[in-house]
């Protein structure tokens, strides 16, 4: 067992993680130490072998693993101190986390900590999808590492659950692995491939691949004793059951936060993203721990991740130098259709700026009037065209400053 | 030539494995036939995972005899074999006045059934035991005996150590055929591959009653009985204490909340009678059912994520009791209809069999030495290698986690792809590891778990993942080179 001693200990080496030990390292952190579980750092970027990453954080195009590979290199010239294969197994108190490695057990204590563990998708079960359980179930990431990182075989007839952005990639996936993409299936009334998926969407799936994106739709069995052999989809207006014969299905999307070592710790969780409750300065309810990244709330792109890595390296470095915790903070409930808000709740500094706030929907909604309110009294009412499931939408920060800081809790909510 | 064996034992489930390891304590050429590619791949695999006492049984049916002779005898082997288990208790909650009205006449069968631990308790005790039970309990009635097992360890515990005492392993051998002569049973397997045996032993499960027909009889018929299950997220385990059991029916013992020996909270079973014996699907009703219940009974539960659903088939028969019979003419027992208690009663059903064989003139005569083996321990309440210091500086591998929801290390792989019964395919490896079993369900290790299993055994990863059957399949014969007494099996 061995024990060490650092400033910044951060869990997690993806996109939020990386970002931050740079931008601490820059802000003059002397000791600051990433732990990650994999054998390799850089965190999901490394599973996408497509382009699009880059362009916010280094102004160029890289795929997933050259982009992880530059945050990796950059926090290493820096004099980050990165372990992989070190999993964090429990807190000891408040600033200390015990791991095991290959190398044994230990202990790491820090001044401060950032939690940066990620996301991962809903698999089949929890979806509760009833039927057999075959081999050739996946879910996106499973899928990514089957192909790109292992190049095992995956099938030969796919249908991919979801139609949002990720699906796109599980779609291209499938692509490269030679497999053919028999439709995407959603239960919405509408796919959700808007902007920037676009015009991809069209040039790929309308286009070139003519795959079909059944809407409206719910899986409702899955066949097949030892190998998929199909699924039953259900029609949801009608009820009119299906079967579309395939071998493979991949489950895309819905995000579940890896919450595990933040729920060790007995943060307080909020029951939207599922996730750490933290306010505008990403601090949980726990003095000296911050978190950032998807762990925050599934799943936003790497560019936004860093990004937020990077504000929790400032507000770091800042309670390192002293700032205070706020000892009291406003949580922001979300009501249904409506699936989360960030942040999710607002410190007193939070009520003297007037950023802007995002938030996800899970139904579709049109012509959509989205109110925040403090117990009865309004504070802000904004309408949208349409609220997308799988979308971030942004919500004016104007209001903050009407918040009474001692009152009540604040409610997030479509009107009428 | 076919191999001659004293005795033949057809399935290799929890029963079929602890009579095979029973009857290797002894001067016998013994061969246990598993239609299956691995061991424990039947009922015993997809159950409630519970040790059950017995407390409810039927008095004086052989179901009651066997659970109550084979308690102290699993006590002992699971110290010894390292099963994990939990000696948590079952609190078994009326929920409505009629229920608690019957609670004093369970309290007699448990005293009938030789379990006197029980006691009854008012509502007010209930809660101070369970206090996330949804409220409007009446009572209950406390069973210290009702534990958790691993049934996935059990049965590979005693096949291993049947093996190791000589005992002949042949997988993938389904029984097609029984003729029967002077010599005693042939046994036609695949492929034209034959077994001879002067006496049978048919712990078939849910095909007992065909093997039993092979035979000539027409005593039972097996119907399979449908239990679908969902199994709660590490984070519900905190949720209870106990295994949370209903009042039984005639039909079943019902939907019970339990946690389980992984750390997960299981919600089930249903109980639905099919006609088809290899249907393990779970359907939408099934999986609805089980929520609305869990729902009423623990309503914190339903906000936790879910990380598996199963179903399994319970052996059930027209009959209300086990259908163990000797055929002392025929030197054949058979062991049948052992519906939803085989894992509890296994090693009473072991110690029973060896009785009536010895009855049917088969001579049991102990052998000077019996091996016995420690299996790799997978619960929670016995040390992980990945939180043993002492382990992981002899073998870093034990440091070196592949599956991170079940903290499953590469250490573990590879020791059970190299076992004396080695995993070979991935549904082998996860009950012996866990690995890929957890909440993230592979999103996150399933690639590598393949990668590891395909470079271990030297199989294609196409075989592995069921895209090619590798027909026709190949029965696969295990012995042990050390097993003293063992005689080279050729087939």
């Amino acid at each position: 067992m061995t024990t060490q001693e650092t400033d910044v200990l951060v869990v997690g080496a993806g996109p939020a993680g990386l970002s931050s030990a740079i931008a601490l390292k820059r802000l003059g952190v002397d000791r600051v130490t990433v732990v990650d579980r994999e054998p390799e750092p850089g965190g999901m970027p490394r599973l996408c072998h497509h382009t699009g990453f880059g362009l916010w954080d280094f102004h160029r195009l890289y795929s997933g693993p050259a982009y992880a590979r530059r945050y990796v290199h950059q926090a290493l010239t820096l004099g980050v101190e990165i372990r992989t294969e070190t999993t964090i197994i429990g807190w000891e108190d408040g600033h200390t986390l015990a791991y095991t490695s290959p190398q044994g057990l230990g202990v790491l204590r820090a001044r401060a900590i950032l939690l940066a563990t990620g996301v991962r998708e809903r698999p089949r079960s929890a979806r509760l999808v009833p039927g057999f359980r075959p081999r050739g179930i996946f879910t996106t990431g499973s899928l990514q590492r089957f192909v790109d990182q292992r190049h095992l075989p995956v099938g030969r007839r796919a249908v991919i659950v979801g139609a949002e952005g990720v699906s796109l990639s599980a779609f291209f996936t499938l692509h490269k692995a030679g497999v053919e993409v028999a439709a995407f299936l959603t239960e919405h009334p509408h796919h959700q491939m808007g902007f920037p998926y676009a015009p991809v969407k069209w040039l790929w799936v309308d286009l070139l691949r003519r795959t079909p994106i059944r809407t409206g739709v719910r899986i409702s069995h899955i066949w097949g004793p030892k190998r998929v052999e199909g699924v039953e989809i259900v029609h949801q207006g009608s009820g009119r059951r299906e079967f579309i014969p395939c071998d493979t299905v991949v489950f895309t999307g819905e995000w579940i936060p890896e919450h595990e070592v933040a729920r060790q710790g007995g943060l307080v969780m909020d029951p939207g993203t599922r996730g750490p409750q933290v306010d505008g300065a990403l601090r949980t309810s726990l003095p000296g721990v911050f978190a950032a990244g998807n762990l925050l709330r599934g799943a936003e792109t790497a560019a936004t991740s860093a990004q937020e890595g990077r504000l929790a390296a400032q507000r770091m470095a800042a309670f390192l130098e002293g700032q205070p915790w706020p000892a009291h903070r406003l949580p922001i409930q979300v009501e249904a259709p409506l699936l989360w808000v960030f942040p999710n709740s607002l410190a007193p500094e939070d009520l003297t700026t007037t950023q802007p706030l995002t938030f996800r929907t899970a139904q579709f909604v049109a012509k959509a009037t989205v109110e925040v309110r403090q117990g009865k009294r309004l504070l802000h009412a904004q309408t949208y065209r349409r609220l997308v499931p799988n979308e971030t939408l942004r919500l004016q920060g104007h209001w903050r400053p009407q918040v009474d800081p001692q009152g009540e809790e604040l409610t997030l909510r479509v009107s009428g | 030539m076919p191999t001659s064996y004293d005795i033949a034992i057809i399935g290799a489930g929890a029963v079929g494995t602890a009579i095979a390891r029973e009857l290797s304590r002894y001067q016998l050429r013994v061969v246990l036939l598993e239609a299956k590619a691995d061991v424990g791949m039947g009922t015993t695999k997809a159950n409630t995972a519970i040790w059950h006492t017995g407390f409810d049984a039927q008095p004086g049916t052989l179901e009651a005899r066997l659970l109550r002779r084979s308690y102290p005898l699993l006590e002992a082997y699971v110290a010894q074999a390292g099963i994990p288990t939990e000696r948590l208790g079952g609190l078994l909650v009326a929920w409505t006045e009629e229920q608690f009205r019957t609670l004093p006449s369970l309290l007699q069968r448990a005293h009938a059934n030789g379990v006197t631990d029980v006691r009854i308790l008012s509502a007010e005790e209930v809660y101070r035991l369970e206090p996330r039970l949804n409220h409007g309990a009446w009572g209950g009635l406390y069973v210290p005996g009702e534990s958790l097992i691993c049934p996935f360890t059990l049965p590979i515990a005693y096949a291993t150590e049947a093996l190791l005492n000589g005992v002949t392993l042949k997988l993938r051998f389904p029984v097609q055929a029984v003729h029967q002569g002077p010599e005693g049973h042939l046994l036609i397997g695949p492929q034209g591959q034959t077994v001879r045996a002067r006496y049978l032993v048919n712990a078939a499960g849910l095909y007992s009653d065909e093997i039993d027909r092979m035979l000539g009889h027409h005593d039972f018929t097996v119907t399979p009985r449908r239990g679908e299950l969902i199994v709660f997220d590490k984070f519900a385990r905190s949720l209870i204490n106990h295994i949370i059991l209903p009042v039984p029916t005639p039909i079943t013992k019902g939907v019970l909340i339990s946690p389980t020996v992984y750390g997960n909270v299981l919600l089930g079973p249903t109980a639905e009678d099919l006609d088809d014996k290899t249907n393990t699907a779970t359907s939408e009703q099934g999986l609805q059912s089980l929520l609305e219940k869990g729902q009423a009974i623990l309503p914190a539960l339903l906000q936790e994520e879910v990380t598996a659903t199963y179903a399994g088939l319970r052996a059930a028969t027209e009959h209300k009791d086990y259908q163990i019979r000797l055929h002392a003419a025929q030197r054949y027992v058979c062991v049948g209809g052992i519906r939803s208690t085989g894992v509890s009663a296994s090693l009473g059903i072991a110690a029973y069999v060896a009785e009536l064989l010895a009855e049917a003139g088969l001579p049991l005569r102990p052998k000077a030495h019996f091996k016995t083996f420690r299996m790799p321990n997978i619960g929670e309440a016995g040390p992980r290698p990945y939180r043993q210091d002492d382990l992981i500086a002899q073998n870093p591998d034990y440091g070196r986690i592949v599956c991170h929801c079940e903290k499953v290390t590469l250490g573990e792989i590879l020791d059970a792809i190299h076992s004396p019964i080695p995993a070979r395919t991935l549904d082998a490896l996860r009950r012996r590891t866990r690995a890929t079993q957890g909440r993230c369900q592979g999103f996150n290790c399933q690639a590598q778990v393949v990668d590891i299993l395909a470079q271990e055994t030297g199989q294609d990863p196409r075989f592995l993942l069921a895209l090619e059957d590798d027909d026709p399949p190949v029965p696969r014969t295990l012995t042990h080179p050390a097993a003293d007494e063992a005689k080279e099996d050729q087939p």
